[in-house]
């Protein structure tokens, strides 16, 4: 093994990608025209903008399982306001603070209550849910209701020829490359994640960080969540009880974010969403039966953990407390 | 003399007590019975989940005919998870009210605790979802023949005699769920004689719209000439709607479902083509005159398996009507 040098797994998994897409390219004609292309990448946006939701709370060495649940609520109680006669902005407005509030409450769990991120959010999933059906609304699907039009285009708009959800993909992307690299409480992020105790002996105000990470995902998990209600004009609550938010962190690990924190960057969950999406497009082309794929996700997911494992072994300095 | 006088006397009885008998009326001999029936009988109600509009609709139709009479009716909501719906008929086999009206999420996961309920003597009414166990009453789409209608729909409007290509693709919910799978077999039956029309996609959706709208995205785009999408739902289909709004291609969209206003909406404003329509509130009465008449027959449950399929109603924007559609109750 190694022959195949210091490979990461980020390169592993772009190899991958790449050799799939040529796979497809040379078996299904049409594959690789741009027209199936920039649907590949749009089929995958709003995974792709999850993806870097989670991503960011992974690298600071935790993990947000109520991002999905949260999206489809708080949005679709957006368009139930919109839906009752509020003005679209104000609708809006009050869907983000109640999506932000939540994203605060999970980080105050997190950092201050210092539950464990797996348990505090896959609770605070099933509460939202919960809450959101009892008290916001009743019924299970939200529509985008006639007055809201004007929102459709992030969904299905395009502009100069590329759908908008790419863009958003690409913006929000960029957003949160330019955070982790250049904000100075981006960096304090890696740093939590990588290894808290010495983080904190260095001075990084490291609760208020982790706090700032749970709400990050929940204002970039609204954003998702508008882009999908806007992409197919109504939003299912029913997301929130569906395994949608294991596939955000699929393409966050096998991008190669690890799960034990303070590794990877956004390159990392681009990489990782290219290739799902490949994958769905291409499986989609060839006709391949939904629960087939769900088989070949899982096993490509194994491939690339077991490959890493192999390339890059755990040992004591590199293995740390608290990986899931 | 004294003859003539009984004779009087009696006769004058004999008309008070008629006249009597006039100013009470005459008794209906099966009203106190037909009340007597329902006083105090117990109706529990499992769907797969409560939210949407089909469970909402029947829900409001069952209370509606059946709470006056003095029926209580309870809802058990297991909210998708088929193992949540199995414990809540179990609880209800060992509460044993008087029916439980199912809605089974596929046709295995409920098939023995159904033949347990009637085993406990209590009826069992399904809605719209089969189980592989047959119980007292179905009330639902023959699903078998819906396919077949869809799939020659389907021949109708693709058929390559009409310069048309052709090709169809299917997007269905889960593969598991009798709908599909009933429905399959009817559009397997009637494209098997027609070689000229092409499955070119045959996918689930897991009822999920943005799935359906990946899907559907895809094989537009790998099929640029396709003629027609039939989805299984119309909630899922919204996103089969938004692929073709966005290709911008002319494809016709043959959803389904239960004929709240919300399809109707859609058809109107073109995002659909047509529409194959289960009933909702007529199904929801289908169950309410089953249950009443075993409850006043007071037959052994399990005796007599009766199935009811709901009529069809194939719905475009040119036959529909403003009582086509119906809608949700507000308290729902």
């Amino acid at each position: 093994m190694s022959s195949m040098g210091r490979l990461s797994q980020e390169q592993i998994v772009f190899g991958l990608a790449l050799l799939l897409c040529a796979g497809f390219a040379l078996a299904l004609p049409g594959f690789l025209t741009t027209n199936n292309v920039l649907n590949l990448v749009r089929s995958v946006s709003i995974l792709g903008i999850l993806g870097v939701a989670m991503g960011l709370v992974v690298i600071g060495r935790g993990i947000d399982l109520s991002l999905v649940a949260l999206m489809a609520i708080s949005v679709a109680w957006t368009l139930n306001l919109i839906g009752g006669g509020m003005p679209i902005a104000q609708a809006m407005l009050i869907g983000l603070a109640f999506s932000l509030i939540v994203g605060a409450i999970n980080g105050w769990l997190v950092a201050y209550a210092e539950i464990p991120a797996i348990f505090a959010t896959l609770a605070m999933g099933t509460l939202i849910y919960g809450f959101g059906r009892y008290f916001l609304f009743s019924l299970d699907v939200a529509y985008m209701p006639e007055r809201a039009n004007s929102l459709l285009w992030l969904g299905q708009g395009t502009l100069l020829g590329v759908p908008v959800p790419i863009f958003i993909f690409a913006a929000v992307c960029l957003a949160g490359y330019l955070f982790l690299r250049y904000a100075k409480s981006g960096r304090y992020v890696r740093a939590v994640g990588d290894n808290i105790l010495a983080a904190r002996i260095t001075g990084i105000p490291v609760r208020p960080i982790v706090v700032q990470q749970y709400v990050m995902s929940a204002l970039i998990g609204y954003l998702a969540g508008i882009v999908t209600a806007a992409s197919v004009a109504s939003m299912n609550t029913r997301l929130a009880l569906s395994t949608y938010v294991y596939d955000v962190i699929l393409v966050v690990v096998l991008g190669g974010i690890g799960l034990s924190g303070g590794k990877g960057g956004i390159r990392n969950v681009i990489v990782g969403t290219l290739l799902i999406g490949i994958l769905l497009n291409g499986m989609t082309i060839m006709d391949i039966q939904y629960t087939v794929q769900n088989v070949v996700k899982g096993a490509l997911l194994l491939t690339a953990i077991v490959i890493d494992t192999i390339v890059n072994p755990r040992d004591e300095q590199t293995a740390q407390q608290g990986d899931i | 003399m004294r003859l003539f006088r009984t004779l009087l006397v009696s006769a004058a009885v004999a008309l008070g007590a008629g006249s009597a008998l006039a100013q009470e009326g005459i008794n209906d001999p099966t009203r106190a019975p037909y009340y007597d029936a329902f006083a105090g009988k117990r109706v529990a109600y499992v769907p797969v989940a409560m939210g949407f509009d089909l469970t909402e609709g029947w829900a409001a139709g069952l209370r509606d005919a059946l709470e006056p009479l003095g029926v209580t009716f309870d809802i058990r909501d297991p909210n998708w998870n088929t193992d949540a719906g199995a414990q809540a008929i179990t609880a209800l086999i060992s509460e044993k009210p008087d029916v439980i009206v199912v809605h089974n999420p596929d046709v295995q996961s409920y098939a023995r605790l159904l033949k347990r309920a009637e085993e406990a003597g209590i009826y069992v009414v399904q809605v719209n979802m089969r189980s592989s166990y047959s119980t007292d009453v179905f009330v639902g789409a023959d699903y078998v023949g819906m396919g077949e209608q869809i799939g020659q729909r389907l021949v109708d409007v693709c058929s390559p005699d009409k310069g048309k290509s052709g090709k169809v693709a299917i997007t269905q919910g889960v593969l598991t769920a009798a709908a599909s799978i009933y429905q399959m077999q009817g559009i397997n039956n009637v494209l098997s004689q027609h070689p000229e029309i092409k499955l070119v996609s045959n996918q689930a959706a897991d009822w999920d719209s943005t799935k359906a709208k990946n899907i559907a995205a895809t094989v537009i785009q790998q099929h640029p000439d396709l003629c027609a999408i039939t989805g299984f739902w119309d909630v899922m289909d919204i996103g089969t709607a938004a692929a073709i709004k966005e290709s911008g291609k002319d494809v016709y969209l043959l959803t389904q479902g239960g004929g709240n206003r919300m399809v109707c909406d859609n058809l109107a404003n073109g995002t659909f083509s047509e529409s194959v329509v289960y009933f909702v509130p007529g199904q929801a009465r289908d169950m309410a005159t089953m249950i009443k008449h075993l409850l006043q027959h007071g037959q052994a449950p399990g005796t007599t398996k009766t199935t009811l399929f709901t009529p069809l109603d194939f719905l475009t924007k040119d036959n529909m009507t403003a009582a086509s559609c119906w809608d949700m109750p507000s308290n729902g």
